[in-house]
This record gives structure tokens, sequence and C-alpha cells, in this order.
């Protein structure tokens, strides 16, 4: 139960600050705390590849990319095509095809966007699974600039695509209906309702991790991250504990790319961009590698203040900055661990 | 019939030429970017991700000053201050850290590159700069077995040729050089000799830096500058130090000519806007089946040859 502690700490939080926002009549704050959660999920994934297995990526808005722009071109796409065929009509009977008409007035067939949600996922699944194999069993720089590499090549490749819309990227991208009276999108009315799916989709991620880190694999995953000689030499199947956790900090990332492109009806190729990559690296640096809750505390709070423009024209500068002062005087990050503060107090106390 | 088949035939061996003659251009470039890696790599066992943005100051500090300067003075001025903003990153956020990560230095130099990166957006904009050519202007070209080029190809090649015979002269018969490459293979015992271990890691970001900055000068002409061209040319030249295997100069510039001449054979069969995807495509190929470099078995790739 004890370790539930900072998971109800944040559910509180989350559900103070919409109230207080609310009341305070300035709730347009939420959308960038909703669209700050999506990021936070990303940054949880990266969290646990870096700070557990210890396997730095700077590729991983290549897979919140492939999450956004999958399902995004999905769901605009027109299948009016394929739904007159044999599996058609039983795709339109079955719900996943809806028909109806553009503003144009033609007649159109959209993909559900659950079944996009799941190509999606199950292409970033496959990315990082055929980018991971070889991948990570690199070291260090080799490791680095690989991943680097790998996120510049999704980079030019949703820039120069025309399906992906090239340098304006989709737009247009439907409400994503989760069930009937609640669906991700933009829409005024849905400010709130929408804060509340972004953070419980944090805290369901969190929770996964935070049990994760507690079971065999997240056992196996620290002797790893200690020595990989001698967790190999003890039995621990290396190879495959990296290559799991890349998979699933890649779906993560997936889902909150397939999320927050519902949620802004569109995405861009900045999302791409290595640029955006260096900042999840940089957000889990603040936190503390191998610390989930200072990860989501920095990943919120850097966030925020991004997306409200604070910074100006000195964003990326900052986030530059952050990594530098950060690794030259606090390796560790800035928010220390719980035990340590637990540990620092012991030793005064001596 | 024979005629019109034989006159094909010489248009594409000049098309040829010309691609090998622009493949041959950015290939030294990436040359020596990858050398830049190689010196820093060689003394302190770090990649600098921030390699590509000495490149980019050089270019724009030569534009800037040449406003006030003749062109010989501006360079000069853009290589010394570019080496001089290389001492300073290295001073302050490499020297006094006592064994660090290689994880922590990854961050740290990719941190320094983006705020290069961005002190040169706010100093300058964001608009793309470009040097005058050395001789003549954009329009006159010289005509070598038929195939078209500006006499700045000549300059790129020859100035990228001189700094490769002058860094190899350096590091095998001056002092300081050696000291270096002394420090690269044993820096213990180097330091017992009396060599200042911390003075060389600082001239060697100095030297790669330098060479940077002049090889930005050159093909500022040809290319064009902006803030932003330090990043993707630093993939190019990291591509280029792993294809020649880490550390290894000689390969560097063989590896650096080969990348250039792929990139620019590929234009003629896949879009323009895939050209980066070819030569990030071969760095991964390269990283999974052969990471010691095409020049190198698993010894050499370790060893460090200037």
């Amino acid at each position: 139960m004890k370790r539930l502690i900072p998971l109800c700490v944040l559910a509180v939080f989350v559900t103070a600050v919409q109230v207080a926002v609310t009341a305070a009549g300035q709730s347009f704050y939420l959308t960038q705390l909703t669209m700050a959660a999506y990021y936070t999920i990303v940054v949880i994934g990266l969290c646990m590849l870096m700070g557990y297995a210890g396997q730095i990526s700077l590729g991983h808005a290549g897979f919140f990319a492939i999450g956004g722009y999958v399902s995004a071109a999905l769901v605009t796409a027109d299948f009016s095509a394929f739904a007159r065929s044999g599996i058609g009509h039983a795709f339109v009977k079955a719900g996943f095809l809806a028909l109806g008409k553009d503003a144009y007035g033609s007649a159109v067939a959209l993909l559900n966007p659950c079944l996009a949600c799941a190509a999606a996922i199950l292409a970033a699944v496959a990315v990082a699974f055929l980018i991971g194999v070889p991948v990570l069993r690199l070291h260090g720089h080799y490791l680095a600039m690989a991943t680097l590499g790998f996120g510049s090549i999704i980079y030019k490749i949703v820039l120069g695509t025309k399906v992906f819309g090239g340098a304006d990227g989709l737009t247009g991208v439907p409400p994503f209906v989760l069930v009937p009276g609640l669906s991700v999108s933009g829409a005024m009315a849905e400010r709130v309702p929408n804060y509340y799916v972004a953070w419980f989709l944090v805290c369901a991620a969190a929770l996964f991790m935070h049990n994760l880190v507690d079971s065999r694999a997240g056992r196996a995953l620290r002797a790893i991250h200690g020595n990989e000689e001698a967790a190999s030499a003890m039995g621990v199947d290396t190879a495959r504990y990296k290559l799991g956790l890349f998979v699933l900090s890649a779906v993560f990332a997936a889902v909150a790319g397939v999320f927050l492109t519902h949620y802004n009806g569109g995405i861009g190729p900045s999302e791409a961009s290595i640029m955006k990559s260096i900042r999840y690296v940089a957000i889990v640096a603040v936190g503390g590698m191998a610390n989930l809750w200072g990860a989501v505390a920095a990943s919120v709070v850097l966030n925020f203040l991004s997306l409200r423009g604070y910074f100006g024209s000195y964003d990326e500068a900052v986030f530059g900055a952050i990594l530098v002062l950060v690794m030259l005087f606090a390796p560790n990050g800035i928010l220390i661990k719980a035990d340590v503060w637990a540990k620092l107090g012991k030793r005064i106390h001596h | 019939m024979l005629s019109s088949a034989s006159r094909e035939y010489r248009m594409s061996f000049e098309l040829l030429l010309q691609y090998l003659f622009s493949g041959i251009t950015s290939g030294s470039i990436y040359a020596i970017v990858a050398i830049g890696f190689n010196i820093i790599y060689n003394t302190t066992g770090i990649i600098n991700f921030a390699q590509g943005e000495f490149v980019m100051l050089g270019g724009m500090t030569a534009v800037s000053l040449s406003a006030v300067m003749p062109l010989p003075a501006a360079i000069a001025c853009a290589v010394v201050i570019t080496s001089l903003v290389g001492a300073l990153v290295e001073i302050a956020c490499i020297r006094w850290l006592r064994q660090p990560s290689v994880l922590r230095m990854i961050m740290i130099t990719i941190g320094v590159s983006i705020l290069l990166r961005e002190a040169a957006l706010h100093i300058w904009d964001e608009k793309v700069r470009a040097l005058p050519y050395f001789t003549g202007n954009e329009c006159s070209s010289i005509s070598i077995l038929g195939a078209h080029m500006s006499p700045q190809v000549l300059w790129v090649l020859g100035v990228c040729g001189a700094m490769v015979i002058f860094l190899s002269i350096f590091f095998r018969h001056t002092l300081t050089g050696r000291s270096m490459r002394a420090c690269s293979s044993n820096r213990m015992a180097a330091v017992l000799c009396g060599i200042n271990a911390k003075n060389m890691v600082t001239i060697s970001f100095m030297l790669s830096a330098a060479i940077g900055a002049l090889a930005g000068c050159v093909i500022s002409p040809l290319t064009q500058t902006q803030y932003e061209i330090g990043t993707p040319l630093a993939i190019k030249g990291f591509t280029v130090a792993i294809l020649g295997g880490l550390g290894n100069t000689t390969a560097a510039v063989a590896a650096g000519l080969l990348l250039g001449i792929i990139e620019a054979l590929s234009i003629s069969v896949v879009p323009v806007a895939y050209k980066d995807v070819i030569a990030i495509g071969i760095l991964l190929v390269i990283l999974f089946f052969k990471p010691a470099g095409l020049f190198g078995n698993k010894e050499t790739g370790r060893l460090s040859e200037f």
C-alpha cells in the first residue's frame, strides 16, 4: 500500500489543480496541462528505458510520430472504394468503417479510430522490434548515434512523404470516441473530461511501470543497469529484457502520439524532430534517471511552461541549457529520490 | 544511329563525372568533420556531438566579418574565433569533470550543440547566408573532361587536402602533436612523462573546431550557411568516422569520399527529399553489421591512429 502513495498524491494533485483552475475561471490552462500529460507518457517510458535498462534513446519522438501519423493518416483517409468490396461490406456492418459525407457532399468511408489506434500501436511495435534487435546490441556512442539516426530517418520520411502531408502535416483528425459521451477531441466543452482522460492514462502508465520495477523483470533490468556482464553471467537474458522494455517504451510513445493527435486534431513534422527527442531525454535527466515520479514532475512543469510559451524564442535554448547544467552539476537529477532524502536524514541524526 | 548512341553515352559519362565531382566535394567536407570527431575521440574517448556546430560557426562568423575586412582575413579570424569557442566549451564543460560516464558526456555535448545553434540563431537570424566565391563568381565554371563545375570545388578539394597533410605532419613531427598521440595511447604514461594531458585535450578541441571552421568557410559559397546546418553535418561526419573505423584519420578521408559519391549518385535514383535517409541508412547498416568500420578489424577499430 505504501508504494501507492505517490500515485495517490498525483491523483489528488491532478484533481485539485482542475478544481482550482476551473474555480478561478482560467480553464484554458487545462489545454496545456492535457498536452503536457500526453508528453509525460512518453517521458515515463523513456525514463524506464534510460534509468532501469540503462539504454539511451535519442529517437523516441520517432515512435511518438509513428503513433500520431499512422492513426491520423488512417482516420482521415477515404476508404469508400474498399467499402464497396465484399470484405468492405463486412467492415461497414461490424462498425469498423463509418459511411458519411465530406464537406463537399461526396460519400466517404472513414475508418474507426479504435482500429487506427490499434494499427498505429502495431506499427510502433513492429518498428521498435526491427530497430531494437540490432540497436540494443550497441553501447555508448554507437547506441546514441544509431537511435539519433533512426529518429532523423522518421523525421525525413514524414517530411518528404505526401501521404503524411509533408511540411504541413496532417489536419482534420476527427474526435476519438472512447465510450458514448466521452471522446478525445479539442472541443471547448470537453476540456475537463479530456484533462481527466489524459491524466488517467498517465496514472495507468506510471502504475504499470511502478509494478514492473518490483517484478522479476524489474529486478533483471536493474541488474542489467548495474552491470550487464554480471547480470548475463547470473543467467539474465539481457538482450530479451532490454528489447522488451524498448518495445514497451515505444508503445507508450505511440499511444501518447495517437491521443495527442486526436486531441489537437492534427500532427506536424516538428513532433518527429530530433529536438523533440532530445527534449524528452532532457526531462528525464532533470527528474533523475530511474526516478519515475521525478520524471513525471519534471515533465509536467517543463512541458507546461514550454507550451504556455514562457520561454519565448529561447524555448530550445532552455532545454539545451537544462541538459548541460543538470549533467554537469547534478548527473543524478535535481529531484532526488525519497529514499535518498531518508538516508540523508539518518546521516544528520547520527 | 551510331553517332546518336555514342552522344548519349558521352552525355551520361559527363553526367556521371558531374555527380562524382559533386560527391567528392561534399565528401571532403564530411571527411573533415569526421577527422574533427576523431581528434577529440582519440584524446578523450568522447564523441563531440557539437562538431557540426563548429562548421556552422566558422561559416557564419566569416560571412559577418567579410563585410568589414578582406576575405582571407575574415576567414582567418573566423577560424581563430571558432577555435576559441572550442576551447571555451572544453574548459567549461569537460576539463573539470572527473571520469564522467559516456552517457553524461553524450548529453553534455548534445546540450552544447543546442546552445551553440540557438546562440547562432539569436546572434544572426534564420536567414541563409554565403561567403563570396573565392575566385570568379557563381557563373564562372571550369570544365574537366567535359564536366562543368565551379572553381570553388577546386578550393574545397585543395583546402581539405592541405588540412589532411598538415594534420598528419602535425601529429607525426611536432612536439605538441606527438604529446597528443602519447595521451591517446596511454594517458597515465603520458602524464608520468610530464605531458600536461588536460591541456592536450583543450588543444584537441581547438584543433578540431579550427578545421571544422575552415571547412565551413570553403564550402559556404557552394552550399550556403545557416544556423541549422550543424546537426545533419554531425550525423554524416559520424557516419564517415564509423565507416572508416572510429579514430582512424586516413580511413576517414576514404570513407568521406565514398559517402559523398554514394549520396551524389543516389540522387539520380531516389527523390532528393530522401537524400539524407541514404546516409543515415548506411550508418545504421554499418553500426549493425560492422561497427569497427569498413577498413579495420575489431583490434584496429579500438586502436587510435591519427
